[in-house]
């Protein structure tokens, strides 16, 4: 496809989403109280997002920015949901 | 427009969505073994539900003329008590020559547990030893990365594996390139929040055009969609796939690497 047709079919959505996720830290941070580690997983996101030249693979930083680096197995679950950002090692 | 949905938990879903996706095209659906949204206390419980996914969901299948299969284990979430879990890995065996049965899955890691990983490794012989197919679950959110590492270490330190007859499922753009490249099948799963939408499914498929790869909704008690593979066929076209480009992920990929179980017949 070329640019302008990816514009034309995503745009209008993107755009939506990206005020959405502007809203949201509006919101977080008109709330008392500090980040916590999915706050500051998202910050980090958030650079991995706005860098320039990634070679496309911008939504792989992304993920990568929420991801437990760690190999070693955990000793026991904590609960059986993930919450979307890696709480950091020991916690 | 045909397709197949290979990861459908349809014990959870309604009777019309049996025909909604036969309407949209659909040819036959596979259903892994998953959790039931609490923890099942029993080995008996278990062949319940082994028995519901090989003798009366598929009936309830036929009344749509939709032939439907089955992947038989206990869920990563459920591996936290090693002896309950040893039961059913021992009842298993009595299910996989049952017509339908297609291996073993949905097997894999949730949050990465040291028992997660003893009763992934005791399903991984399983299938070894009686030849079967091979269904992986990747964990969720900030799990999948570390997950997906740790699964494909342990199936590549299994010389009896034959990775072409492994489909890792859930992939996303951050896991999928590691899963293709180590020679295993990989799988996009279209969620609403958790993993893939269809435009991202979508440019995945367009980064490993030709890759071992199909699409599935995963569709279960949670939020989700059984008519996800068939938007995002829609998004295909919106983008200018061809038919048969369509064809190649959502019919012939999966018909290709079911086709390696004895049990599953190609749709004609
Ligand atoms: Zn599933």
């Amino acid at each position: 496809m070329q640019r302008s047709q990816v514009l034309d079919l995503y745009f209008v959505d993107a755009r939506s989403k990206l005020i959405d996720i502007a809203a949201f830290l509006d919101r977080a941070e008109r709330a008392e109280g500090a980040d916590d580690y999915r706050l500051r997983a998202f910050r980090e996101a958030l650079s991995a997002l706005a860098a320039q030249g990634g070679g496309a693979n911008r939504a792989e930083r992304v993920l990568l920015a929420f991801s437990d680096p760690t190999s070693a197995p955990v000793e026991q679950a904590d609960g059986k949901a993930a919450t979307g950002a890696w709480r950091g090692e020991g916690k | 427009m045909r397709y197949i949905e290979p990861h459908a938990h349809m014990v959870s879903r309604t009777t019309d969505d049996y025909l909604a996706m036969v309407l949209a095209g659909c040819q036959a659906v596979c259903e892994p073994a998953f959790w039931a949204g609490f923890d099942r206390h029993s080995a008996e419980g278990f062949r319940d539900y082994f028995a519901q996914l090989t003798e009366h969901e598929p009936k309830r299948a036929a009344k749509y003329l939709l032939p439907h299969y089955s992947w038989l284990c206990l869920n990563p979430k459920e591996a936290e008590d090693l002896a309950l879990a040893g039961e059913v890995l021992a009842l298993i065996p009595e299910f996989l020559d049952r017509p339908g049965v297609l291996g073993i899955g949905e097997i894999g890691l949730n949050r990465n547990s040291r028992n997660e990983v003893a009763i992934f490794e005791r399903h991984v012989d399983l299938a070894a030893r009686h030849n079967q197919l091979i269904l992986i679950h990747t964990p969720h959110l900030e799990d999948k990365h570390k997950g997906t590492r740790l699964i494909i270490d342990i199936l590549k330190n299994d010389p009896r594996i034959d990775p072409g007859r492994v489909l890792i499922d859930h992939v996303e753009e951050h896991t999928v390139d590691r899963v293709l490249e180590a020679g295993f099948w990989a799988g996009i799963t279209l969620y609403p929040e958790s993993k893939c939408t269809p435009p991202r499914a979508v440019d995945i498929l367009e980064r490993h055009a030709g890759g071992n790869v199909w699409m599935n909704s995963a569709c279960d008690w949670g939020h989700s969609d059984p008519l996800a593979v068939p938007k995002a066929c829609f998004e295909m076209r919106k983008r200018g796939h061809t038919a048969a480009e369509i064809d190649q992920i959502v019919f012939q990929n999966p018909v290709r690497f079911l086709s390696q179980s004895p049990h599953f017949v190609a749709p004609v």
